[in-house]
């Protein structure tokens, strides 16, 4: 009896080297790259360095500016997520309901989905500008005391408000969209069945959307955790005090501001490491709850 | 036990469309009753405005004497079945089945009894903590059933409920509603646009067309005593075998055809002779001439389809006949067969009105 062989070509690895090209290039070299870094000390002026195993490690991730940042970083996402996820869905529950001028409405709130980071940054700063800032004067004016320069909650403030301001727009069609694909009769066999809109909402509209909430919740950490980068550029850079200093921003300040090169790739690696495990976890814990 | 009574209600919708013009009908207490009608014609909109899915633009909606326009879906007391299930797909058949009365603050004890029971009736008792997802169509349509069941509503609503299941699952289920609606002797109100379900389901039929009630009664009175054009052709299976004819004072003048046995009909006026498929008999000296193009075997009987010679249509092509006959009647393809029709139960429309004359 003949068995069938197929014949071995090299083309299937022809179409996937492009991607697989990019991989090796953008993302596992210098992910290489840091890791190696990681493990050496250089000196003051770049010339020499020393493999020190260990010590960039310690010195940085016990130090306590980093353990500062990791916390403001953990609230910092945890805040940008939630308030965004949280205003988006209602906006979006609120655009589900208009029937006249909807398209209108929705453009609107799209808009902002267009701006980048850096250009939100530059904006909120406008507004929080001491002298011009429309925002700074209003809270001044209402009776806070408001100065984000040199108290850190009000920096934080800014920072939050900014980066949830940004995203909201993104979660907001994610979640019009996910409304608009929850079946009509499935709602309607709900009004039949319950008379309380809130109860509604909370047993059927927000399970059923279930899938586009984790996947948002994704994309959200993963932005508050790395793209909000330009935003803290361009408004606090991590003041006062490195009271809204991100891990991401730290790295950017010690590697590039600092030049402490090996103290910055170990806490790229360990921010991998984090990422990593956080996804992990997303996929592993939550994802497994939200399909039905 | 409820009634449900519709005064004057119409439906226009935002858009301007006009699906209900003007509905009036009182149903009993336990009574099962079938609108039927072709796609688009309004029968979903009444239904809906039964329901509260739908807001009323006027008229008058009463369930037991109660006026309920502007009562919520969910506080009339009714329960409706859909289309395509309309299942909550997070929920376990247990939970979809205890939804609506967990709402209503039943102690828990008491639903799991209901859904029990409910799931016995259905036979789905060994789906229980399934998700939809994990069932066939048929299944998903006894859940969906069991659903409006367990609320023990005042009346059930149909919409549909059978059009998305294969041709010998819809059979079994519509027995089962029957059988289910006689157990429960609950008001029942069922839409469809397929004449077989509302003939066979209904005690009385209300034949809708465009957002009207064309005609109401009993599905055998329908058949027999259609009132319009538009009934008589949209009741029975086969169609109705419809011929434009005029009248000369003594014949039905149609093409070349001269028919006899009609008297006392308006003469000015363009008219339309309907004759019922198992009423055309083989008759040497009958006035029509078949030439044969289809035999359908159905088993029991065959429907010979042809055109008739010498009657001419609309569209000046010959006119279409159907003739039921008898499983052993095999005409040969082209053959011609002479037919004569019972005149006592010929019926006679005016073309433009529709309305009957005889
Ligand atoms: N939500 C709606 N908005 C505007 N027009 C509608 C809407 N729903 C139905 N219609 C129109 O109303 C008419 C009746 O619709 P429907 O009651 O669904 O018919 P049926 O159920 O008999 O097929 C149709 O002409 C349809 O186009
Ligand atoms: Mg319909």
């Amino acid at each position: 009896m003949k068995r069938v062989q197929f014949e071995h070509s090299a083309i299937p690895y022809l179409f996937v080297a492009p991607q697989i090209i990019i991989i090796v290039v953008f993302f596992l070299w210098p992910a290489a790259q840091a890791i190696y870094q990681s493990f050496l000390l250089e000196d003051a002026f770049g010339l020499s360095s020393q493999f020190v195993w260990f010590r960039n490690y310690e010195d940085t991730i016990l130090s306590e500016s980093w353990l500062q940042a990791a916390g403001f970083t953990v609230l910092f996402s945890a805040l940008v997520t939630f308030l965004s996820l949280a205003l988006a869905l209602l906006l979006a529950v609120k655009a589900n309901e208009v029937i006249r001028g909807a398209s209108t409405y929705k453009t609107t709130l799209m808009w902002a989905y267009a701006i980048a980071p850096p250009v939100a940054g530059l904006m909120g700063n406008l507004m929080f500008n001491p002298l011009i800032g429309d925002l700074y004067k209003f809270l001044n004016a209402i009776g806070w005391d408001f100065n984000h320069k040199l108290d850190s909650f009000d920096a934080g403030f800014v920072v939050v408000l900014i980066s949830v301001w940004k995203q909201v727009s993104v979660n907001f069609i994610f979640f019009l969209s996910g409304l608009q694909g929850i079946p009509k009769s499935v709602l309607e066999a709900s009004l039949m069945d319950c008379k309380s809109s809130l109860r509604r909402f909370w047993t059927i509209t927000f399970p059923l959307l279930a899938p586009t909430t984790f996947f948002l919740m994704v994309i959200n950490i993963t932005y508050a955790f790395f793209e909000t980068f330009g935003i803290i550029d361009t408004t606090t850079r991590g003041a006062p005090g490195g009271a809204t200093t991100t891990l991401v921003f730290k790295v950017f300040q010690d590697g590039f501001r600092g030049a402490d090169i090996g103290g910055s790739s170990a806490q790229s690696v360990v921010l991998m490491i984090m990422v990593l495990a956080l996804t992990v976890v997303q996929f592993r814990f939550i994802e497994r709850k939200v399909h039905y | 036990m409820s009634k449900v009574q519709l005064t004057n209600v119409r439906k226009t919708y935002p858009n301007g469309a006009e699906a209900v013009r003007g509905v009036d009908m009182e149903i009993e207490s336990g009574e099962f009753i079938v609108f039927v009608g072709p796609s688009g014609c309004g029968k979903s909109t009444l239904l809906r405005m039964v329901a509260g899915l739908e807001s009323v633009t006027s008229g008058q909606v009463l369930i037991d004497d109660r006026l309920i326009n502007d009562v919520s879906p969910a506080e009339r007391d009714v329960a409706m079945v859909f289309q395509n299930y309309a299942l909550y797909p997070h929920m376990t058949v247990r939970g979809n089945m205890s939804y609506g009365l967990k709402n209503r603050g039943l102690p828990k004890a008491e639903i799991d009894q209901k859904v029990t029971e409910a799931a016995k009736m259905l036979r789905i008792g060994d789906f229980l903590d399934r998700q939809p997802s994990q069932l066939s169509g048929g299944q998903r349509q006894r859940v969906a059933m069991g659903r409006a069941i367990v609320r023990e509503p005042k009346v059930f609503l149909f919409d549909e409920p059978l059009s998305n299941l294969d041709a010998k699952l819809r059979v079994q289920m519509r027995i089962e509603i029957k059988r289910l609606q006689r157990r429960m002797n609950v008001t029942s109100i069922y839409v469809t646009h397929d004449q077989t379900e509302a003939m066979t389901l209904a005690d009385r039929l209300a034949v809708v067309n465009d957002g009207k009630i064309e005609q109401m009664g009993s599905p055998i009175d329908l058949y027999n005593n259609p009132a319009t054009l538009f009934v008589a052709s949209f009741i029975g299976s086969p169609q109705v075998n419809l011929l434009p004819a005029t009248f000369d004072g003594q014949h039905l003048i149609s093409g070349d055809l001269k028919l006899s046995g009609f008297g006392d009909l308006p003469t000015s006026t363009e008219l339309v002779l309907g004759i019922r498929p198992d009423e055309l008999r083989l008759d040497e000296s009958g006035p029509f001439l078949l030439r044969v193009d289809i035999v359908e075997q159905h088993g029991s009987d065959n429907l010979i389809y042809g055109g008739v010679l010498g009657a001419m249509n609309d569209g000046d092509q010959e006119t279409e006949f159907c003739f039921k006959t008898s499983q052993d009647m095999l005409p040969d393809l082209d053959s011609t067969l002479k037919l004569g029709f019972n005149d006592e139960r010929a019926m006679v429309f005016n073309k433009v009105t529709g309305e009957r004359l005889r």
